[in-house]
């Protein structure tokens, strides 16, 4: 059906329609809006979910990681601090391998308080073992969110997984949302190692040096594993309902000389850039990145590369230009821009494209 | 692609009326994004919300710096903030008013949205409800057809008098 929707709407209408037997949540800003239409979906009786409004983001992981061990579908929505709060709990959560689904709406970290997008709060979680896509429409939000609970409990994967939607400019911008009616694209959800009261076995037990490292190599293949998972659940979600997502979104990429690699609505905004620096005569092109992790296998030799990092690892440098130099050797200019929603338009990333010299880093706003 | 720029206060309903816009506008057939500025605003400080219509998919998300029109849903807003800020030559105001302030270079349409909810008694939480009968006005200025603006009230609000508001100020909107 095709209707409107914000971001956060369409993140709880996906939700819904994936039928999760649990929700433990905990509201922030700005994600609030997804657990409140979840709760109210609960209360009116259209989702039939144990929704458990819990004290704290720790304990609402806590309880997705109980509820998915006794073989419930769960999901739970948080950003920026309440994302750190669990921070414990979504290691414990990918170990466990409780395929739980959450929905991160990226925001800025404090101080200063701040509660616009930046996207350092999922990349401080980028080594817990959770899947991570970043997504730039109303429409991505949805479509991610039903493709993530399929994923996520695939056998060949059985991590979590998380969604993530820029803060306010995504998860509350009004845009065209078509749902769709899932039918059995997500396969009921069997948990391989479920509790059984009738056969009690141990959980979390204290796993000595001499296996302790073959479930942590487990998790790494399962992982690997879920490159090819994503990509047979992106083509089966394309053969279904006609939309078609990738690794990656190109834009006029094909005979580009220059390349925008950015995440989420910057991602959108560049290909805007990317028109306007055509008419000047520029080659260039967009190459917006959905997967994080499992981080997506590129090919950008011979281009020239301008990176947008909304975020920032101190002492090191823009999370996505080192992660891009590291996997694919080559040497970005590397732009620091969107921090805490610091307005960037597509005129702004047509400048940072003109003004490129690889091997630096700019920080937009502060360096010019 | 034509662009809009909502100036109301905190609580006046001008982040639901940018959203009430894209819809009409959405059933009309066109591509439509609405999104506001959430700033450190409260309630009854000044806060802006954006429309974008197009005939083609919406990839900007920056905030609309060129409005090629601008509404103000409470005139009081215009003691504090220039609502003129980088509007397009012979951009279009609507404001809420039943005195027309004269502006230079501008088209400017008045009609007094708070006095037409008031006459149907249309208030919430003590604040006439602007965004139902402003979405009439922009009917009659032809940026959404009257059929499509009266479809997206009756999706939002169940409460007929907001029908009834958006025709008058429809009829009472002066080209």
């Amino acid at each position: 059906m095709l209707t409107i929707a914000t971001g956060n709407k369409a993140v709880a209408a996906a939700a819904k329609e994936a039928r999760p037997g649990v929700i433990a949540a905990y509201p922030i800003t700005p994600q609030t809006e997804i657990v409140e239409q979840l709760a109210t979906y609960v209360a009116e009786g259209s989702l039939d979910a144990d929704y458990v409004p819990v004290e704290s983001e720790h304990s609402a992981m806590a309880a997705c990681i109980g509820a998915s061990a006794a073989g419930a579908r769960t999901f739970t929505a948080t950003s920026s601090h309440g994302l750190l709060y669990m921070h414990e709990m979504l290691h414990w959560a990918a170990g466990a391998r409780t395929p739980v689904v959450m929905a991160n709406v990226n925001r800025a970290l404090g101080p200063g308080w701040n509660t616009w997008a930046e996207h350092t709060d999922a990349f401080s979680q980028r080594d817990t073992g959770w899947l991570q896509v970043f997504v730039a429409t109303v429409q991505e939000a949805y479509d991610a969110t039903l493709m993530a609970f399929r994923i996520a409990e695939d056998e060949r994967v059985l991590l979590p997984v998380m969604v993530n939607l820029d803060g306010f400019a995504l998860s509350h911008i009004t845009q065209s949302l078509e749902t769709v009616d899932v039918g059995d694209f997500i396969p009921p959800f069997h948990l391989p190692h479920a509790i059984d009261i009738a056969h009690p076995r141990g959980y979390g037990t204290l796993t000595p040096p001499d296996i302790y490292f073959k479930f942590r190599w487990d998790m790494e293949r399962s992982m690997r594993a879920s490159r090819e998972v994503i990509a047979e659940t992106e083509a089966e979600f394309a053969r279904r309902f006609g939309r078609l997502w990738g690794p990656t979104e190109d834009y006029r990429c094909e005979d580009a000389d220059v390349v925008v690699v950015a995440l989420g609505t910057l991602g959108k905004e560049a290909e805007v850039a990317v028109d306007k620096l055509r008419e000047e005569g520029v080659k260039a092109g967009s190459m917006r990145l959905r997967w994080f992790r499992p981080f997506p296998i590129l090919d950008l030799a011979g281009r020239e590369v301008v990176v947008i990092d909304r975020d920032y690892s101190f002492g090191f440098g823009g999370v996505m230009a080192h992660s891009i130099r590291s996997t694919t050797g080559v040497e970005p200019y590397s732009v620091i821009a969107g921090l805490g929603g610091q307005e960037v338009t597509y005129d702004d990333i047509a400048q940072f494209v003109r003004q490129r010299e690889v091997g630096r880093e700019f920080w937009f706003g502060v360096s010019d | 692609m034509f662009e809009i720029r909502i100036h109301s206060r905190g609580g006046q309903g001008g982040v639901t009326a940018a959203k009430l816009i894209a819809q009409a506008a959405f059933h009309d057939g066109r591509c439509a994004t609405a999104f506001p500025f959430y700033g450190a605003e409260r309630r009854g400080a000044p806060v802006v919300s954006f429309v974008r219509i197009s005939d083609q998919p919406i990839k900007v998300y920056s905030q609309i710096r060129n409005p090629d029109m601008v509404i103000v849903l409470d005139a009081s807003v215009m003691d504090s903030t220039d609502v003129l800020a980088g509007l397009k030559e012979g951009g279009a105001v609507l404001i809420n008013t039943a005195q027309p302030p004269a502006i230079e270079g501008h088209p400017v349409h008045a009609v007094d949205l708070t006095g037409i909810a008031l006459a149907q008694n249309l208030v919430v939480a003590g604040s006439p409800i602007l965004n139902t009968p402003v979405l009439g006005a922009l009917a009659r200025l032809g940026l959404v057809s009257k059929e499509s603006a009266l479809a997206a009230i009756a999706e939002t609000f169940s409460d007929p008098r907001n029908a009834t508001v958006a025709n008058t100020a429809y009829e009472e909107t002066k080209l």
